[in-house]
């Protein structure tokens, strides 16, 4: 494998996507921003203040973390599917499949954008989150790792969810029906130990609660699972999921006829 | 030394249509070659699966020498790619889009942006860099897929009707720029529908036809397969009937036209002089049909006639 080669080929398709996501600010970073505000406003401030305290902190602080970490997950999932389906609709995806670039590098590039939009927004949330609360980040390695590696979770199943779509119906389903009913249910907002141990025991088979509770442990240092757990699952999922993608773009699923 | 060698390619789509039944096929470094036949032939899978954008089902390609299986980044770099259809990332600026190409071969941004500018500059794009390619007409969306291919300096350039419904001076203009770059030493594989662009450009000639390969010799061996052409004159005088010319069959068409089908063994100084012994004057002559095209017709219709074709 020529290193140069798919370094050069690496940066360039990273800095396509960084121009991308600039390009079209007014999509990708604003929406975000409004809809925390949001959130802030009506679950933190007006419901948050009947709520009062939950895992030792108020409920605004509590849900702080989560919703950074909800918007860095979809960002990340979204930035990618639609960049990536839309090189393929428009056939612009050919240009990277003839160049001798590694299949590897093509995905670590959109993955990369994935991350890199995901964690500008992220700044972007943390940002108007200290508007309306204070947080103080207890373990920062834990913060900075578990908000990668979910990123890089999520882009890739972004990058899986671009290769078999065959229309744009087919890259909001998976948003719409498993990725937002998942990171609702995923301890966002709530600690698991207030449902019944059935539900926590379900609870547990989500992925997304392992992300919110090991960042929420980074930055609050409470949390409902053990961390360790947390790196295992989330690290399997980035690992399978890579080489599930790998193995998809080898074989030319979704990109070759 | 060929710079593309394929072997027994076959491809069968999953539905069940077989595109390509065992292709050979050659073109020597340096060439200049037509890749002709109908829609739906196969030229476009056989060009993708080059271009390492269609599976293959079977069979074995080298690119200089480079195994496209075994070795495919080698093999890669030497190809560069004008597809039939504009893929271009409408949003991306004329230069990011050759830049950006250049990255996916691995060069690096220095000599990227030089490279860029020499292709746009001899492709009459570089005025246009900073407008993104959804703003230029299809002529100039054209010109730049072909920039955007020559970025890395491809040995062998494959260019999949790339005159599709572009006007006749900037097709003419392609032309030239085609040549020069296949006297500089690029092999250039060319599949057009203008039979005329293919007997103009290319030195060698190959046709396919319902996945197999019905032609692949030199253009001067093949045109002179040629039994006899027909050839459309103006004279200088109305005629009431053809003129009866010992040698070529005349018919008369109107207005001062007369057509004349002249037969392998006679020439046309022997034309011009039965005519100037009947008093006849030939303002100008053309032919009435491609001679490429005739023999393309010819080829193809025979291929389809055959057992086991139909």
């Amino acid at each position: 494998m020529n290193y140069r080669l798919n370094l050069t080929g690496l940066k360039t398709i990273v800095s396509k996507e960084v121009i991308r996501v600039m390009r079209i600010w007014i999509q990708t970073v604003v929406p975000p921003a409004i809809t925390m505000t949001l959130y802030f406003i009506i679950f933190g401030n007006l419901i948050g203040r009947r709520i009062g305290v939950m895992g030792g902190f108020d409920y605004m602080q509590y849900i702080a973390p989560g919703l950074i970490m909800m918007s860095v997950i979809t960002n990340s999932y979204g930035n990618v599917v639609s960049s990536f389906f839309g090189a393929k609709f428009g056939r612009h995806i050919e240009e990277m499949l003839i160049s001798p670039m590694s299949n590897a590098t093509i995905i670590v590039g959109h993955v990369a954008g994935g991350i890199i939009r995901g964690l500008l927004v992220g700044c972007m949330v943390t940002a108007i989150a200290l508007t309306f609360t204070r947080l103080r980040v207890e373990h920062p390695l834990i913060t900075l790792s578990m908000v990668l590696l979910s990123s890089a979770v999520f882009a890739l199943a972004g990058f899986m969810n671009a290769l078999f779509a065959k229309k744009f119906d087919d890259i909001s389903i998976i948003p719409t029906f498993v990725l937002t009913p998942l990171t609702y249910l995923g301890g966002v907002f709530y600690s698991i130990s207030l449902l019944p141990d059935f539900w926590q025991h379900i609870s547990r088979a989500n992925p997304i609660l392992y992300m919110v509770n090991a960042f929420r442990y980074g930055i609050l240092g409470v949390s409902d699972i053990r961390i360790g757990y947390a790196y295992i699952i989330v690290g399997s999922f980035a690992l399978g999921l890579f080489a599930a993608c790998l193995l998809m773009m080898n074989r030319g699923i979704g990109i070759r006829e | 030394m060929h710079a593309l060698s394929i072997k027994n390619l076959c491809k069968t789509y999953p539905n069940g249509v077989q595109a390509l039944k065992g292709i050979d096929f050659l073109v020597d470094a340096g060439d200049f070659c037509a890749l002709l036949g109908p829609n739906g032939a196969g030229k476009t899978t056989a060009i993708g699966i080059i271009a390492s954008l269609v599976n293959k089902t079977q069979g074995q390609i080298k690119i200089f020498g480079h195994n496209l299986e075994t070795d495919p980044e080698a093999a890669k770099s030497c190809i560069g790619l004008v597809p039939q259809e504009i893929n271009l990332n409408l949003f991306d600026t004329v230069l990011n889009t050759v830049l950006n190409s250049a990255g996916y071969y691995g060069i690096g941004r220095k000599l990227a942006w030089r490279r860029a500018e020499q292709c746009l500059s001899e492709l009459r794009l570089w005025e246009r860099r900073f407008e993104i390619s959804r703003n230029l007409s299809g002529g100039m969306k054209r010109r730049l897929m072909i920039a955007r291919a020559l970025v890395h300096e491809p040995q062998l350039l494959i260019l999949d009707e790339p005159t599709a419904g572009v006007d006749i001076e900037i097709r003419r203009s392609m032309w030239d720029f085609l040549r020069r770059i296949n006297e500089d030493g690029t092999t250039i594989i060319l599949t057009t529908h203008y039979l005329e662009e293919a007997e103009s450009l290319c030195r060698q000639l190959a046709i396919i036809d319902r996945g197999r390969i019905i032609e692949n010799e030199r253009m001067t061996a093949v045109l002179r397969k040629l039994k006899g052409e027909v050839l459309v004159l103006s004279i200088d005088r109305e005629l009431d009937e053809a003129p009866q010319l010992e040698g070529f069959a005349t018919k008369l068409r109107e207005d001062h036209q007369l057509e004349v089908s002249i037969g392998e063994h006679t020439t046309v100084n022997a034309l011009f002089a039965a005519l100037s012994d009947h008093g006849i004057s030939v303002i100008s002559l053309r032919n009435k049909a491609n001679r490429l095209e005739e023999l393309f017709m010819r080829l193809v219709d025979s291929n389809q006639k055959e057992p086991g074709n139909g």
